[in-house]
């Protein structure tokens, strides 16, 4: 499936909720991409600079003379500059294929969208294929094609983003057309109502056909009450059918700009040749001076738990899920999230070592399922969710209190340190084995990017990782399960399961 | 979908090519033979065994038991039940999964450099010397029966039961491998115990390994690994003759997007004319190009978000399928365009304009697939599988770039055939009678 939409962190569709904000959060969400830029060069400083020769370089395009900030080297392979206009550039080495993944990545997502416009975001997304000035609807997939590229795009709350993966010497043709699209967007009416139906129709295919899916819509918006990961990314049925041409170029105008967005280029490739080509086509595109502070309506304290019960009879087996509000990774404060990232993995990281599994799915027969869920990624503040799918015969009430009792329990026993080094352990060899994925990589500091962290950051959270200790884990736990910062929902097939 | 994800990468690796990879052959000294690419940049490495056989050996009534046996191998082995087997990879790190496909079983693995010997003790022990313990079996079940239960209630899941349904009829092929609910509820532990010395054997063994490791010490830990599995297991079941009919047969469910599954007879594998046939897929339906489908009823109609097509050798039986979804108001109009299309490229051919662009597509897209230590090793153990030499990932560009227009052109007035090309439809579609 092409233009695919992300939606992170599902779990057998039983995880269903990511991201929302804390006053802490209000204030990063404030910070201009200019400022960005700057605390990303300034932060740099403080980390190993392999190439202490290299200073800031001018390149002459045309009549336009395009600086870049000195590269700074992070790790054995990362390097990392901006442009003068504000976009913000990051190069991963991987020497061993020659291979190359461009990204685009815009600080755009669905949470910016205006009310009334949901799903604008994905649409634009999608009409981001229909060509400019200078491509016909369709040729830039095409081109990439026949230069034996593929080529998606995805969005999210927080982001959307662009890429290609290509022969690492198609690398300038890719950003050629990538910078186009950045700015010289050409849509006809008729573009607007063929893909509106597109995206209509990804729209049954993902949620209106599937109930996990539709339960999870109603779970987000219990959960966000104000704030925009209350909507979600593929947007209401109702405001997709309305969605037009001038919100789409609104959205485009507002936020497709050199200085709201992250190239990323990831593969065979030098450091250098990526700054000259960065350069040449995306330096020469002026920034936009009215991109407006990423302001986000913020929620109001929940101070209540909240309740639902989705039926829908293609539920083919009834499941609860309880999700928390949690704070997320914030710039140069990773320490609670990476505490929470050990929590999840201690109560239903596993099904044969985790508490939930162990007591729900071996010690009884009380589940089917279990798991515990956190997504550490989001610009506003996330959520920490646990699932229980019951087994024959169990009751969603008494699935619930046996959870319960394993969080309580959990709470009131110290933490087994073997249970801490062995997932220690796994942390660190997910290190090793992620270096096997470069795309997988790019994505990563491109998603950091677009949700407040830095480079440094990212460098950072493995290491935040490794040194999270059991008195940190209860902390975080402590501070999550607020039940008053809760929602629980039922998934049943009719009233009789809701029991 | 269990059975297309593996039937496509069996495609897959059957059209692979140029890609810069040394590999090399590796036989152990008690004889298991093994494709290796060495890459010590990273310290870890990735295997991928498949056993031929697969779900299709299972036994009359026993229909789900080495779907349930493959999910049980990771609940405890030798010394270990199921918590201290898992415990212990965990404390390894290293990554295992078991997985049963309708022709063959999966095992892959990751494993660290550091501790790769107690990585592949582990392993092994889970291969060779499972326990299978009455209450890993019971625990693994419930699982199986909520799966199948969600299945049930499934489009994509009861479009593809039908379908299989009547393309293999009573074939093993002909019902989803996980099994039904009365069957699966009588199987026994003896009959996972059968389903296990019928399903891992020697002589259906193929390996392909990448990563930080020597040949040197591959074959020892081949040895290790795979040594004592049984020599030999049951005979394989026998081919499916052709059964497809064309028609609609509209499948009522309540739901708002009907989904669609169809298809006609296929090609072998080992026809000489399967590189061409891979071609005018690519060109009617592909899902790496603007396919003439994905241009006719998404781009031109928006009547679907997606629509592709693909070809299905397998190892006794061969199709051609597709799939879409599509709104139950729309979905006739989008089953009328995608008849129209596969009697159009039936009766005129693609052009040559179209062909030198796929060409193009396909053999640039080629080397992009050996990307990562797992991708590679399972592009080395498809490749075995479907008994392609290792000179293929060098030769296969050309051979691609060999097949000519008439070639092409010649296949899709031949092989494709608009009158046997059969939908199966799940929903509620409005305008569409059903028909055979």
């Amino acid at each position: 499936m092409t233009r695919m939409l992300a939606v992170p962190f599902l779990i057998l569709g039983l995880t269903p909720l990511q991201a929302q904000t804390t006053q802490a959060q209000s204030t990063q969400a404030q910070t201009t991409q200019a400022q960005t830029t700057q605390a990303l060069a300034a932060t740099a400083e403080g980390t190993q600079v392999a190439d202490a020769g290299v200073a800031a370089r001018s390149f002459t395009e045309g009549d336009k003379t395009v600086s870049v900030t000195a590269p700074v080297r992070i790790g054995d392979d990362v390097t990392t500059f901006s442009l003068d206009n504000g976009m913000d550039v990051v190069v991963i080495e991987d020497h061993r294929a020659p291979v190359v993944v461009q990204m685009v990545w815009y600080r755009a997502g669905s949470a910016d969208e205006l009310v009334g416009q949901s799903g604008v975001a994905h649409f634009l997304e999608h009409l981001l294929f229909k060509g400019t000035d200078k491509l016909a609807p369709g040729e830039f997939s095409a081109t990439v094609a026949a230069n034996g590229g593929s080529d998606n795009a995805f969005t999210s709350y927080d982001y959307t983003a662009y890429f290609q993966r290509v022969a690492a010497d198609r690398l300038p043709l890719m950003m050629e057309m990538e910078s186009d699209r950045m700015t010289n967007l050409k849509l006809s009416e008729g573009d607007i109502v063929t893909e509106r139906n597109v995206i209509l129709e990804e729209r049954n295919q993902r949620t209106e056909n599937n109930p996990g899916a539709l339960a999870r819509e109603q779970f987000m918006a219990a959960q966000y009450q104000n704030l925009r990961y209350g909507v979600p990314v593929i947007g209401w049925k109702h405001e997709m059918e309305e969605l037009s041409l001038e919100d789409a170029l609104a959205f485009y105008g507002l936020n497709y700009s050199p200085n709201n967005a992250i190239l990323i280029v990831a593969g065979d490739v030098q450091p250098d040749d990526v700054m000259a080509l960065a350069a040449k086509y995306y330096g020469v595109i002026p920034p936009e001076p009215d991109l407006p502070p990423r302001l986000r309506p913020q929620e109001p304290p929940q101070t209540a738990p909240r309740r639902i019960t989705y039926t829908d009879a293609r539920v083919s087996q009834p499941y609860l899920v309880r999700s928390y509000l949690a704070t997320e990774r914030n710039t140069g404060d990773q320490k609670t999230a990476a505490a929470l990232v050990y929590l999840a993995e201690l109560l239903g990281g596993s099904s044969f070592t985790s508490e939930l599994g162990r007591a729900l799915q071996f010690d009884t027969q009380t589940a089917v399922y279990t798991s515990a869920g956190y997504d550490p990624s989001s610009l506003d503040t996330s959520t920490f969710a646990l699932s229980v799918v019951p087994g024959t015969g169990v009751s969603l009430s008494e699935a619930e209190a046996a959870m319960d009792k394993v969080v309580a329990d959990f709470m009131a026993n110290d933490i087994d340190p073997a249970a801490m080094d062995r997932i220690r352990n796994q942390m660190k060899a997910r290190e090793i084995y992620a270096l096997d994925d470069v795309q997988g990589r790019a994505q990563r500091y491109g998603a950091a990017l677009t949700q407040g962290l830095t480079v440094q950051d990212v460098e950072a959270w493995p290491q935040v990782l490794q040194e999270v200790t059991a008195e940190d884990v209860k902390a975080a736990a402590a501070e999550v399960f607020d039940l008053n910062q809760s929602v629980t929902g039922w998934v049943v097939a009719d009233k009789e399961q809701a029991r | 979908m269990i059975r297309f994800a593996m039937t496509f990468c069996v495609a897959l690796a059957a059209s692979a090519a140029n890609a810069a990879i040394d590999i090399q052959q590796v036989t152990s000294p008690g004889g298991i033979e093994a494709w290796l690419v060495e890459d010590h940049n990273i310290p870890f490495t990735a295997l991928e065994i498949r056993v031929r056989g697969g779900a299709a050996l299972d036994e009359p009534g026993k229909r789900g038991a080495t779907n349930l046996m493959m999910a049980t191998l990771e609940e405890g082995a030798g010394d270990l039940d199921a918590q201290a087997f898992q415990t212990a990879r965990e404390d390894l790190a290293a990554g295992f999964g078991f997985d049963a496909g309708d022709d063959m079983v999966s095992i892959s693995a990751q494993m660290l450099t550091d501790n790769r010997d107690e990585a592949v003790a582990l392993l092994r022990d889970a291969i060779v010397n499972p326990r299978f313990d009455q209450s890993a079996i019971d625990r693994v079940r419930q699982q199986v029966l909520s799966n199948i239960a969600s299945d049930a209630k499934s489009p994509g899941d009861i479009a593809s039961a039908a379908f299989d349904k009547a393309a293999f009829g009573d074939h093993p092929y002909g019902s989803p491998l996980s099994g039904t609910v009365e069957s699966v509820t009588a199987l026994t532990r003896d009959d996972i115990v059968t389903a296990h010395d019928n399903a891992l054997v020697r002589d259906r063994v193929y390996v392909g390994v990448v990563g930080d490791i020597t040949p040197a010490d591959l074959g020892p830990l081949l040895d290790d690994l795979l040594g004592d599995l049984p020599e030999s297991g049951p005979a394989l079941p026998p081919e499916v003759e052709d059964m497809l009919d064309g028609g609609t047969t509209v499948i009522p469910f309540d739901t708002p997007q009907s989904v669609a599954l169809f298809g006609q007879p296929g090609l072998r594998r080992d026809d000489p004319d399967y590189m061409a046939a891979y071609v005018l897929n690519e060109i009617l339906g592909g899902a790496g190009f603007e396919s003439r489908l994905m241009n006719e009823v998404r781009e031109k109609r928006g009547l679907t978000y997606g629509v592709s097509t693909f070809l299905v050798p397998k190892f006794h039986a061969d199709l051609w399928m597709g799939q879409v979804a599509s709104s139950n108001a729309t979905v006739a109009e989008a089953i009328e365009v995608i008849r129209a299309e596969w009697a159009r490229i039936a009766r005129d051919g693609v052009t040559q304009e179209e062909l030198d662009k796929i060409k193009t597509y396909l053999t640039g897209a080629y080397p992009l697939r050996f990307d990562g230590n797992a991708e590679i090793a399972s592009i080395l153990v498809g490749m075995q599988v479907i008994d392609l030499p290792p000179e293929y990932v060098e030769n296969r560009n050309e051979m691609l770039a060999a097949v000519t227009l008439d070639d092409v052109n010649r296949l899709a007035a031949t092989l494709l055939q608009p009158d046997r090309l059969h939908f199966v439809v799940v929903g509620e579609p409005e305008g569409l009678a059903a028909a055979n």
